[in-house]
């Protein structure tokens, strides 16, 4: 029995490829399986090609294949644009109206709008009976998919779902005898979560305390603040769409000085709007957490892909100089955790932390075990909680300390407590200065959280082999498809590891030059043209690195696109 | 105990002397004063230029902002807390120029904040440039030719929206305060439009120049300032009568009122309830 198999859903936008996709994932992961979804779909509302790859597994995975077993096409377009992708025992599921493709390639042609209104009176159900034909393809049971039809659709469509998903499933066993044998459920091994890094980073906001969130809508993060704000009411938290992104941070950190724990969410171009909010929250030491999700620029660029280019425009955004934490998941699992992390680490230090996403890690479905909520810590830094009437009355907002942290009060938290803070340069009252003295005073505060912010480093994740000849670099979403490719390279016998940096800013200087020093060949592996994390290891630990596998078409990589690169580097 | 004037001393102001920003700080302190308002119930969000430096001036909770941007960090801080009485405070450069887009969808919005605009009609700390409400031909050292046309920051807040609009003079401490006050009570954004005379670079709108136009609106027999098409009238008169008082007032909705999740407990005290998060990753299986 196979120990995994590839689904794709192709077709225009506006013709369900997402719905069929995503509810594919979720039967799959209700049934206890590993499950991988991304989706490949263009700036618009209409027309167009899509592609939704499910990739199903028994064993853990966090990439995409480059196979197809199951190939749903919704449209002739599809077949060709696909056929080529198609593995060995590949099969096409299409509605008896599109032309079978030429020899060679298995197609399994099904009456789907025919089925669609006899089962359940309308033709709007045609995409629904061929999720049953695939599930009768691969699968062994129809049960799951009913219950997850009827929870997904609800009323009576759940229940036009349900019959027409059994009627798929039951002409597909009925009628192919070349069935892929593979399990619907997996009963030992529980249901597991299926999310995309958007959903994880914005429940991890709500996990963590997050009371606001302000953003103006831009691919790939806008889901942040959709979910947030369905889930406002049940949660309390405030979501608000401003006139603009310099309006969003500035919002933000209006309510962070107020005492709320603020996000905001955008993309590169957002994100430039934002720089100077980014400064102000430097000097005003306001704890602030921005997700930038990034898409291949420059300017509007490709605003529906991927990419990794804008690694040393966070780490170094904003005039002037002050202390951030830049932080990096590559997966879903880690978006979570860190989100939390980046709200811990905001308020700990006083300081913006931007957590970096990019529009595979944002869109892309992982199946995780549930989070386990009593891990959770909430850390909300040094809080004024004096009510004594002369310390009260003494609380200088920026008070010079050994840490650089100075103990945080919000306005209205007791009789009497004022709250002062500068844009300007200002003392330790927050009321603006000129004076040399102060100046280097505050500087140098400012600059000292920088120590116990290296202190808090997240150190990079080992993948692989302890000590290898062969290192691959990456940061970021690039996780599981270089984790997927070293699994391919030591199964073939090749000596490889890698190391997967979850924060970049502060850098992990010597963990990351000591992994170097220890191979014959390091590799960083980016979702950009320039190889910007191999600039930013030279520039932090002086170390070079050997080559640099890039990818820059606005397409994420997959684990053969790294394991080719890799075999072109050791013949040239 | 009754709150004083005294309540509010802050620091030495570093303004010209003469410079109409002295009567605006002493005006909006009178104003806080007869609304009886304790310094630490009130926050004021500045921008940047000369006006941005008043709340050092003054003494409560100050959060001074960027250039242009004091409008929606106030904003944010009201929706965070809105126990807190926000005061955000700009000047002609700051609100009407960097920060034109915020001001346009605040009042639209109507959030529940008072918007001041010190308006000097030039740029002061930048020592002397043309601002967006210089007058038409107007010379400066960087409109050699003549200031372009200006807005009319009254009639723009009428036109997008604004539930309080109003037009005060800093030469008028007692109707200033009295401006002030009302758009503090005010439910929703209240914007003041303040002339205010630069006595180091605009030698041409000067105390004397705006004391032989300004009339009040008070004391105009008939005038009704819910009138919105009266207000658009009133709203364009300029050159030998500048009108100042509310121009125009509405009772609407705010935009806090609309975000159920804003009543109770102020988001700056609510803690996160750990069953409603468990039930949200229920959600994801």
């Amino acid at each position: 029995m196979p120990k995994q198999v590839n689904f794709m859903i192709g077709g225009e936008a506006g013709q369900g490829v997402q719905s069929v996709g995503f509810l594919l994932a979720r039967i799959f992961a209700r049934g206890g399986h590993y499950v991988f979804a991304d989706q490949d779909y263009e700036s618009r509302v209409r027309g167009g090609h899509n592609f939704y790859r499910v990739r199903v597994s028994e064993t853990p995975i966090e990439t995409f294949s480059s196979k197809v077993d199951i190939l749903v096409a919704l449209n002739q377009e599809s077949i060709e644009l696909h056929r080529g992708e198609l593995s060995e025992n590949g099969t096409v599921i299409c509605d008896s109206s599109i032309a079978a493709p030429s020899i060679g390639t298995r197609t399994f042609s099904i009456p789907l709008e025919e089925i669609a209104v006899r089962t359940t009176g309308s033709k709007l159900m045609g995409n629904t009976v061929a999720l049953g034909a695939a599930l009768g393809l691969v699968g062994d049971e129809i049960t799951i998919a009913e219950k997850v039809l009827h929870e997904y659709f609800g009323g009576e469509v759940g229940e036009q779902n349900a019959r027409a998903v059994r009627a798929g499933f039951e002409y597909a066993r009925g009628s192919v005898s070349g069935r892929i044998p593979f399990t619907t459920s997996l009963p030992d091994r529980g249901s597991r979560m299926l999310l995309n890094g958007n959903e994880a980073i914005a429940v991890g906001a709500l996990a963590s305390g997050c009371r606001f969130m302000a953003a103006y809508p831009m691919t790939p993060v806008t889901p942040i603040m959709e979910y947030l704000a369905a889930k406002s009411k049940e949660t309390g938290v405030v979501v608000f769409q401003p006139e603009d992104e310099i309006a969003a941070i500035n919002v933000v950190i209006g309510a962070a000085y107020a005492g709320a724990r603020a996000m905001t969410a955008t993309s590169g171009g957002g994100f430039c709007l934002m720089v100077e909010g980014l400064s102000l929250a430097g000097m005003t030491e306001t704890p602030v957490v921005v997700v930038l999700g990034q898409r291949p620029g420059p300017a509007i660029g490709l605003p529906t892909r991927t990419e990794q280019g804008e690694l040393w425009f966070a780490i170094h955004a904003g005039h002037g100089e002050f202390p951030r934490a830049v932080l990096a998941p590559g997966n879903a699992d880690e978006a979570f955790w860190l989100t939390i992390h980046a709200f811990n680490l905001a308020e700990r230090y006083q300081i913006p932390v931007i957590l970096m996403t990019d529009h595979v890690l944002a869109t892309s479905y992982f199946t995780v075990n549930k989070f386990d909520l009593s891990r959770v810590t909430i850390d909300r830094g040094d809080l004024f909680s004096s009510k004594d009437d002369s310390e009260v009355a003494a609380y200088r907002r920026h008070k010079v300390t050994a840490s650089g942290v100075s103990p945080r009060a919000f306005p209205l938290q007791s009789e009497g407590i004022l709250v002062c803070t500068d844009s300007d340069e200002h003392d330790e009252a927050g009321h603006l200065i000129e004076d040399a003295e102060t100046r280097v005073a505050m500087v140098r505060k400012r600059m000292r959280k920088f120590d116990g912010l290296k202190r808090d480093i997240l150190q990079p994740v080992r993948y692989g082999l302890e000590s290898s000849e062969t290192l691959l670099i990456g940061w970021g979403s690039t996780m599981g498809a270089i984790c997927e490719a070293v699994d391919i390279m030591l199964a073939q016998g090749t000596s490889v590891s890698a190391l997967h940096l979850r924060q970049v800013w502060p850098f992990p200087v010597e963990t990351v030059a000591a992994a170097i020093k220890k191979s014959r060949r390091v590799f960083v592996v980016e979702n950009n043209a320039t190889g910007q994390l191999a600039r930013l290891i030279r520039a932090e630990t002086g170390e070079g690195v050997s080559g640099r596998i890039l990818r820059y078409d606005g397409r994420p990589f997959s684990p053969s696109d790294i394991v080719s690169a890799l075999a072109r580097e050791g013949q040239s | 105990m009754s709150v004083t004037i005294d309540d509010y001393a802050g620091l030495i102001p570093a303004w010209c002397p003469g410079c109409g920003n002295f009567g605006i700080l002493s005006a909006l302190k009178k104003a806080l004063v007869d609304l009886q308002l304790e310094p630490h119930r009130v926050l004021i969000v500045s921008g940047i230029g000369q006006a941005g430096k008043l709340p050092h001036y003054i003494k409560c909770n100050v959060l001074n902002e960027l250039h242009g941007r004091p409008v929606p960090a106030a904003i944010g801080a009201k929706m965070a807390n809105p126990d807190l009485t926000v005061i955000a405070i700009s000047g002609d450069g700051d609100g009407y120029g960097e920060g034109g887009n915020h001001w346009l969808h605040a009042l639209r919005r109507n959030h529940q904040i008072t918007y001041l605009v010190h308006n000097n009609q030039i740029y002061g700390l930048t020592k002397g440039q043309a601002s967006p409400t210089s007058d038409r031909g107007f010379v400066t050292k960087t409109t050699p030719y003549g200031a372009a046309e200006p807005i009319n920051p009254v009639l723009i807040a009428v036109a997008a929206g604004g539930t309080f609009v109003a037009r005060s003079f800093a030469g008028d401490i007692d109707h200033l305060a009295g401006i002030i006050k009302l758009a503090i009570e005010h439910r929703g954004f209240a914007f003041v439009d303040i002339l205010q005379p630069c006595v180091s670079f605009n030698h041409q709108n000067t105390y004397a120049w705006y004391r032989e136009r300004v009339y009040k609106l008070e004391t105009e027999t008939g005038y009704d300032p819910t009138d919105r098409l009266v207000a658009f009238q009133r709203a364009q008169e300029w050159g030998n009568r500048i009108p100042i008082g509310v121009i125009y007032q509405r009772q609407a909705p705010t935009f806090e009122d609309s975000l159920p999740m804003l009543r109770g407990e102020p988001l700056a005290w609510r803690k996160t309830d750990p069953k409603a998060i468990r039930k949200l990753l229920d959600e994801f299986v």
